[in-house]
Formats: structure tokens, sequence, C-alpha cells
């Protein structure tokens, strides 16, 4: 039996090919300019130059980051505290509940559960996307910038013009 | 320009350094060959030997009164220690904004998971009873009683078990983006399996965005983890009376030596490798004068906790620190501790002299010493302290057996196995971060975004 995975909703659109970084920046930023928000483009390394054409805002994976911390402390110290009121047991002689030594515990847990959060959150923000099948080319993930807009038959004619006039070196509907 | 940063001699193309990445993937050389079969054997002499402890119980193993910490949890510091370099290069220079840590850090994260696999067997293996290692974890035992929390032991185990998990998903994290980019070059089984370990990476816009912000707060979270790590394997000396380990030096001196000797296996495994996965353009002596570096302020760290430790237990006017330290230099194991301290102190002084940091040769054999030197830092730190601790008509010895070293060898074979394997099946040069480095064309001349 397969895992429930959503079914990959196939986008229409034109999908465009750069080899310059200045010429398909210029490109985002024009279509943004039009109204165009749906825009997603490839790289083959994060690249503050389209990240600041794209105009994205902060990335929500810190939440998960500090959530898991929190969670992790608070575990820590809930955890070791109340092991040691649930059966108290005097070692070495000393106090049955002791702070310090369980920063060390409380602290590990800390990083723990902060770490697998973000790499939970990582996966959760990006799987919705990945299950929208869009146009993809594999020289994206090589030396190529791809751009994609979603497009109704009507203006992938309008589109294609406009991105081989940008200076794309292969355009395509997707 | 980026190339000057990322090495002097460095003028490839994004696409070029894919292929130069991928072609490590190709068919394996007779010498990789021969260096795996090598580490099997090894591992198999290990696993030989451990099915014998399990059947036969500890008694193979030279545990002798009062060194009733011997070999094995030597092995176990030893092992925790080695992956702290690669936790130091990929994680903690990611922050520093270090441009030379890009061509070696994939390989040293991967050192560090593998190091600390194989550092996690060791607590197991000397408890003896392996079939109740559960005990470790945080349940009651049979009368409800919890475990101690005031136990450094217990930190121990919430340490180890953070590192390895954390560091596992900053490796694991860090390949999504390259074994994409493999994938989308790769044909057959490869594919197949690339395919599953990218998880649809495609490299969005979207998925850029939080991928960058994500690996910045693995990074930031794991920074204080490896200081905290080493910190608390210290503490199980430390937290105790014996001379020689009751001291507040510890944990900074731990952390130190713990660079140091994952430093030199960096270099023990890098300088043969590049030559193996014919990668010597994109691991060049820029990168090695670096590390060398960084080994040479470490042993400067060593050199100076050493003599600390000495000072501190003459100033210390305790009898029984003093013994233990006169024993150290003169005693039955004066042997173990010279060769502690020539190796790590005395050898890493000539990484002064750049034409030994530069020097291939010169480095691989100072790396060699520096990995026996600090094995026999733990080893005196260990069994010398513990063999005159107090009562003298308590002094004995330890006569290492064919287990202690069996299990010695294994550790090895287990270790390198795993790095060969992952060298041959995953990208072991991090493809994005090298291609961060290098400016895209552009159709307009004049600067980028930055």
């Amino acid at each position: 039996m397969g895992l429930p995975l959503p079914r990959r909703r196939e986008v229409p659109g034109v999908l465009a090919s750069f080899e310059h970084i200045d010429a398909a920046c210029d490109a985002i930023r024009a279509l943004r300019k039009e109204g165009r928000r749906n825009l997603t483009v490839y790289t083959s390394h994060p690249s503050h130059e389209v990240e600041a054409a794209v105009g994205h805002t902060w990335s929500p994976i810190r939440l998960f980051t500090l959530i898991g911390g929190l969670t992790g402390c608070t575990a820590g110290f809930a955890m070791t505290l109340w092991m040691s009121r649930d059966w108290p047991l005097v070692v070495g002689g000393k106090s049955v509940n002791t702070v310090v030594p369980y920063v060390a515990i409380a602290f590990e847990l800390t990083v723990l559960i902060a770490g697998l959060l973000t790499f939970f959150g990582m996966a959760l923000l990006t799987f919705p996307r990945a299950v929208r099948k869009v146009g993809f080319d594999p020289r994206f993930t090589d030396d190529r910038i791809g751009i994609f807009v979603p497009a109704q038959a009507g203006e992938t004619d309008r589109l294609g013009a406009f991105f081989r006039d940008a200076g794309a070196v292969e355009v395509r509907n997707a | 320009m980026a190339t000057v940063a990322y090495g002097p001699n460095l003028t490839r193309t994004h696409a070029e350094i894919t292929s130069d990445v991928v072609a490590t993937l190709s068919a394996p050389s007779k010498g990789y060959l021969a260096a795996l079969f090598g580490a099997v054997g090894l591992f198999l002499i290990g696993l030989i030997t451990f099915i014998i402890l399990l059947k036969d119980g500890l008694g193979h193993a030279g545990y002798n009164p009062p060194i009733m910490w011997s070999v094995y949890i030597t092995n176990f510091v030893f092992w925790v220690g080695i992956g702290h370099a690669g936790t130091l290069i990929s994680a903690i220079l990611y922050l520093f904004r270090s441009p030379w840590r890009t061509a070696v850090y994939r390989a040293t994260e991967a050192m560090t998971v593998f190091a600390v696999m194989t550092a996690g067997l060791f607590p197991i293996i000397h408890i003896g009873r392996q079939w109740v290692f559960y005990w470790l974890l945080p349940y009651p035992n049979a009368r409800y009683i919890w475990p101690n929390f005031k136990s450094p032991l217990m930190w121990d185990v919430f340490a180890v078990g953070t590192y390895l998990t954390v560091s596992t998903c900053f490796l694991v994290f860090g390949l999504i983006p390259d074994v994409a980019a493999v994938r989308d070059r790769a044909t057959g089984w490869r594919r197949a399996l690339y395919a599953q370990v990218a998880m649809g990476w495609t490299g969005s816009d979207n998925q850029w965005r939080h991928f960058s912000r994500a690996y910045l707060y693995l990074a930031a979270l794991l920074t204080p983890l490896v200081l905290s790590v080493h910190s608390v394997v210290s503490w199980d000396f430390a937290m105790s009376l014996v001379p020689a380990w009751h001291g507040t030096i510890f944990a900074p001196y731990f952390v130190g030596g713990a660079i140091y000797s994952g430093l030199g296996m960096v270099m023990t495994l890098l300088i043969p490798l590049r030559k193996v996965l014919k990668v010597e353009h994109l691991i060049n002596d820029y990168h090695f004068d670096n590390l060398a570096k960084l080994t040479l302020l470490t042993g400067c760290i060593m050199f100076y906790s050493y003599s600390m430790e000495y000072f501190v237990a003459w100033y210390s006017g305790n009898t029984f620190e003093q013994t233990t330290f006169f024993r150290r230099a003169f005693g039955p194991y004066w042997w173990a501790g010279w060769t502690m301290i020539i190796c790590n102190a005395l050898m890493s002084q000539l990484l002064w002299f750049k034409k030994i940091r530069t020097n291939l040769t010169s480095l691989f054999v100072i790396s060699i010493f520096i990995n026996i030197g600090m094995w026999f830092e733990r080893f005196v730190i260990i069994v010398s302290s513990l063999s005159n601790e107090f009562i003298p008509w308590a002094w004995d010895g330890l006569n290492p057996t064919w287990a202690d070293w069996g299990i010695l060898l294994g550790s090895f074979g287990w270790f390198f196995m795993y790095f060969l394997l992952f060298a041959r099946t995953f990208p072991i040069v991090a493809i994005q971060e090298i291609k961060e480095m290098i400016p895209m064309p552009r159709l307009r001349s004049g600067g980028g975004h930055h």
C-alpha cells in the first residue's frame, strides 16, 4: 500500500531559462511590476540578488526553531525536576531537586527539539509547493536560472516574446 | 573576486563544478577499493571480537581494579573528540563566513557523524550487558526509580545523543540541494536513489528562502552544542574526586583537544582522498594551509593546557595531585605521557612554518602523529590517573588484551568503512556553496547585489 500522498496538480504556464543573472532579475522585476506574484524562480544556489528581485519577506522557519527551543528547555527542566520528586532519593548528600545539574539536560533538549523542529519545519514549508507540478528543467540545478510563470493558453505567446526580449536563452510552454 | 576568496587556483564555471563533483561518483579506482577492503577487514576483526565479548563477557578485556575505565572509554572520548573539528568547520566557520571551509566542510561534517556513531558504540560495549542499554534512557526501573540526573553520565547520554541527531540533520540538510544537482545528471539506480534523498528539491526561490534560514539556525544551534558536548564528556571526569581529573580547566581543555584531534583526522582523511577522487583543484594548498593554521592554534591550546595541569598540580600543594602528575611523567606510564606531550604540544609547533603547512606529505605525517597523540592523551588521562588514585596498596596497572586492541581496530574499520562508502555515494564537496562563491555571468558589466 502506497503512502497517501496528494496527487501532483499540473499547473500550465511558460518556462524561461536564463544564463545571465542580471537579465533574469530584470525579467522578474518587470513581471512583478505587472502584478504577477505567483512566479517560481529556480537557481542552482541561493542568490541574494534573485531573493531581492522576487521580494521575499522573512521565512517563518524561525518560529519552528523558537518553539522547538522553548519546548525543549521547558521539557528538560520539567522532566528532571518531576522525576526527582516522583521518587525522592538523596544521592551523594545532594538535595533532591537542584536546578544547576539539570541545566545540562535542559540545554541539550533545547538544541535537540529546536534542531528537529527546524528540520521538519523546512519539510512542512516546502512540501505543499513541491506537490504542485510546475515547469522545471534539470539544468536549473546546474548553471541556468529558470523562471516559471503560470499562464492560460491565451497569454503564453505574449509571455514567450517577453522572455525572449528579456534575454532568455530558451522559452517553452510547460 | 569570489574566486580569490575561495582559493587562488580556482577558475571553474558552475557547470564544470557540477561535472567535477559528479565525476567523483563514477567507477571506483583500485586505490579506493583497496582502502575499502582494508576498512571492512578491520571492521570484521572488531565484530568478531565483540561477538566473543558478547558470548563470554567482559572478562576477556583488560579491566583490572582500580582501572575500571580503560581502553573502551579511552576510545569513546577519542572518537567523540574527532567529531568536533567537523562541526567547527561546518557550523562555526559558517557563522564566521569563512570562505575556505566551503571545499572541505562536507567531508568534515560526514566525519563528525561517523565519528560520533563510532563513539556511541563504546559506552554500550563498556557496560558489558548490551541488551539492557536502555537503562540509560529516562524511564523508571523495576522499582520505579528514575535515572539520577545529577550524574554527568546521564548528561553524557543526552549530550552525545543530541549531538549525533542534530549533526545528522545538518549533514542531510546540506546534502539535499547537492544531491538534487547530481540527480539531474545521474542515470539508472543512482538517479532513483538521489531522487528519493533530494525529496523533490528543485532549487526554487521558495525552497532557498527557507533553506538558507534553516541552515543558519541549525549552524547557530550546533555552535554551542559542540562546545557543550566535550565539556559534558570532560565532566564525566572532572565531577569525580580522582586526582588529575578534578580540575576546572577540564572543559576548555577537552574542547580544545577535541578540535585538535578532529583536525588531525580531517587531514588524514582528505590528503589521500582528494587524490583518489581527483579533486585536487577543489581541495588545494589554500585549504590545507588554513586547516594547518587552525591545528596550530588548537595545538597551542594543548601546549598551554598541559603546562597549566602540571603547574596547578604543583601550585595546589595537594600531595595526591602532585604524585599523579609526577608519575604521569616518570611512573610506569611515562612512555604514554611523553607520547602525548611530544605528539600534541610539540609536533604542532612545526606548523609555524609555511613550508610545512603547504607540504602535504609533512602535513599527513603530522596528522598521523596527532591521531596517535590524542588517543594517548585519553589513555593517559584515564588509565594513568586511575592506576595511582589515593591509597598506594590499591595501585595497579592495566594489561590491555587482544579484546581491547580488536575493538580499537574494529572502530577504525567501522569509521573508515562508512566514510569511504559515503565519499563514493554522495557529493563529498559541497556543490552549491562553491557555486555561491563564483560570480554568475552577466549581460551588463558591473557588480551584483553585493
